[in-house]
């Protein structure tokens, strides 16, 4: 099975609004995949929907080959799959590499644990510190999260998911809101990643786009416009016409 | 620029180089300053033995008020309901007492707290599926018909006239209750002493630090695979069993049950315990409640139907001036002495 995610004629209305529609995806083991589209084209929707966030009115989520459909959130974690969010999530009250333990911690199922002091002998921490070195937030380690300016809240953001060590790894547009001097920064973390993981991002920097995908899906009004690398997508007429039409509108 | 450059000096936490290891290790290290609560409780049954009863209902009420910060300060679920629980323990070790003659006091407080938890266990597993404020109404409406219940089963409970009937054995068998409440003082601060090291381990452990993930961001946990529903399920039970304990020693020490135990003012109290000494902060509920009973002690001698009034407006200043509460502000103080003294 070289087959790590895969969305089958998914579809999901809210009320009228069809916002996704027949959708099929499939990302292959150490896939780079991109997901483009213009604003509010379901990409952020199709997310949640893989990662049970949201349930599909039809069709299956399929991950290594299990039909994950109607598996909780937390199942489908279990199984490997980890996202970030195009809006950060975070523990605000607590300390950066808290942020990063507890998914750490998660992880290796120590949050049953309710009587040994958290985090003191385990290498939890160390673990934590090692991916914060690998985002260059390591001297942000015991800052008070809500004190970290948002392109730096962005890396403690991937961190999280990178403490899951996922095998697919959904990133909704994690470059969004970082200072463009730092954005190489997440590039670089993923590239470092095992060439085993499957890796979807949702991105509307092309340069990142281009730099990172092998393949790329085009959304447009929940619908996959066209599938294909990277130059036949750049040389799609229907691609140039929606992206101009969109550089019009907005 | 990192942001550790541009921390101002004052912030003590990153000023000298500490490891993250070495700061989960100061976190869980007992401080000096943890020994004042229980050195202050010893010493008042030398320095104020004519409050001894006063006393034991506060370290009651301190018991309670650590069970409702459990789930409302660490886990973020708001309750109005916690009475409830308080009250199964209640009438669970009164009942027991008044009509089956088990008068065994530390079996009793068991029952007292295992009941409670059952309870817990049934409505967490049910209503912690919803959230804000429709989580808040359920924790009310459990309450309110726990309250109608204990009304109508009169044969049991008492009903509006309350439980009588209840003699408690010597505790261990050898110390007799008194009429200055000196063995329910230090049985309660026992109690008190058992289920605040349980609550101090629980808040520092892997799990506890869990729960500030779920009360900080409960879509994140989720997105972190945590198994959410059943650990907010296992800490409501815990709480549960503990504020059944609470009502146990309540039943015991005063040796009646009255549908108070149960009622809405009961839940509210508590919460403004811990919004008064401070929501999350483990000594909050020490700190509230004593403020709290004090002011109640007090007020209510000047005038038996204003006092509340002044709660009130302690609340308000409190709510106003002091988010974190009275604990939060001490500490704030301290630290702010502590920064222009170094
Ligand atoms: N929970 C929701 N309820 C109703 N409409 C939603 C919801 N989430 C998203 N939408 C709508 O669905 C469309 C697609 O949103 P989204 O998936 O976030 O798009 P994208 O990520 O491509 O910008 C938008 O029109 C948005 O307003
Ligand atoms: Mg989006």
């Amino acid at each position: 099975m070289t087959t790590a995610l895969e969305v089958r004629s998914v579809s999901k209305n809210f009320g009228a609004l069809a916002v996704t529609q027949n959708v099929h995806l499939s990302l292959e083991r150490g896939a780079r995949h991109a997901l483009i589209g213009p604003n509010g084209a379901g990409k952020t929707t199709l997310i949640n929907l893989m990662t049970g966030l949201l349930k599909p009115d039809q069709g299956s989520i399929i991950l290594a080959g299990r039909d994950v459909t109607s598996f909780s959130q937390e199942a489908r974690v279990k199984h490997g799959l980890a996202r970030t969010f195009q809006i950060n999530q975070l523990f605000k009250g607590l300390t950066v590499i808290e942020n990063v333990a507890l998914s750490i911690s998660e992880r290796r199922m120590h949050g049953h644990d309710f009587w040994s002091p958290a985090w003191t002998k385990s290498d939890v921490l160390d673990e934590a510190m090692a991916l914060l070195e690998q985002l260059k937030l390591e001297s942000d380690a015991l800052v008070p999260m809500q004190q970290l300016p948002y392109g730096r809240q962005r890396l403690v953001e991937i961190a999280i998911t990178l403490g899951q060590q996922p095998k697919v790894l959904l990133l909704d547009e994690p470059a969004a809101g970082v200072p463009s001097a730092e954005s190489h920064i997440i590039l670089d973390a993923v590239d470092a990643l095992a060439d085993d993981i499957a890796i979807l991002i949702i991105e509307h920097d092309m340069d990142l786009v281009f730099r990172f995908a092998k393949s790329i899906t085009v959304l447009v009004r929940g619908e996959v416009l066209v599938e294909g690398t990277p130059d036949e997508i750049a040389q799609n007429a229907e691609v140039k016409a929606v992206y101009l039409g969109e550089k019009v509108n907005g | 620029m990192t942001m550790s450059e541009v921390q101002p000096p004052s912030l003590p936490t990153n000023s000298p180089k500490v490891s993250p290891t070495q700061y989960m290790h100061d976190r869980v290290r007992w401080r000096l300053s943890e020994a004042l609560p229980w050195i202050v409780a010893v010493g008042a049954f030398w320095v104020f033995p004519n409050y001894l009863v006063l006393g034991t209902q506060m370290i009651i009420m301190i018991i309670f008020a650590l069970s409702l910060d459990l789930i409302l300060g660490y886990a973020g679920i708001v309750s109005l309901g916690h009475a409830a629980y308080f009250g199964v323990g209640a009438y669970t070790t009164g009942i027991l007492s008044a009509h089956f003659g088990w008068n065994e006091p530390l079996s009793g407080l068991l029952m007292g707290g295992m009941v409670a938890g059952v309870f817990g266990f049934a409505s967490g597993w049910l209503l912690l599926r919803y959230h804000g404020l429709a989580l808040i109404m359920l924790t009310l409406a459990t309450s309110i018909m726990l309250y109608e219940f204990a009304n109508v089963a009169e044969v049991w409970t008492g009903g509006f006239d309350g439980l009588l009937g209840i003699t408690i054995d010597p505790i261990f068998g050898i110390f007799e209750s008194d009429l200055w409440g000196k063995t329910y003082y230090w049985y309660s601060l026992f109690v008190l002493f058992l289920v605040f090291l349980a609550v101090r381990r629980i808040v520092y452990s892997a799990f506890g630090r869990g729960l500030v993930g779920i009360r900080e961001n409960t879509k994140r946990m989720h997105a972190i695979g945590s198994p959410v529903h059943q650990r907010l399920v296992t800490i409501y039970v815990i709480s549960t069993i503990i504020a059944g304990f609470a009502g146990a020693l309540f039943a015991q020490s005063t040796a009646y049950v009255t549908l108070d135990v149960l009622s809405f003012s009961r839940s509210g109290t508590v919460v403004i315990v811990l919004i008064l000494g401070g929501v999350g902060r483990l000594y909050g509920a020490f700190i509230g409640s004593i403020i709290y009973m004090i002011i109640e002690d007090e007020l209510s001698r000047i005038s038996p139907e204003f006092w509340e009034f002044g709660l009130g407006l302690v609340l308000v200043l409190v709510v106003m001036f002091f988010r974190r509460g009275l604990l939060g502000a001490a500490e704030d103080a301290m630290k702010r002495i502590r920064g222009a003294s170094s």
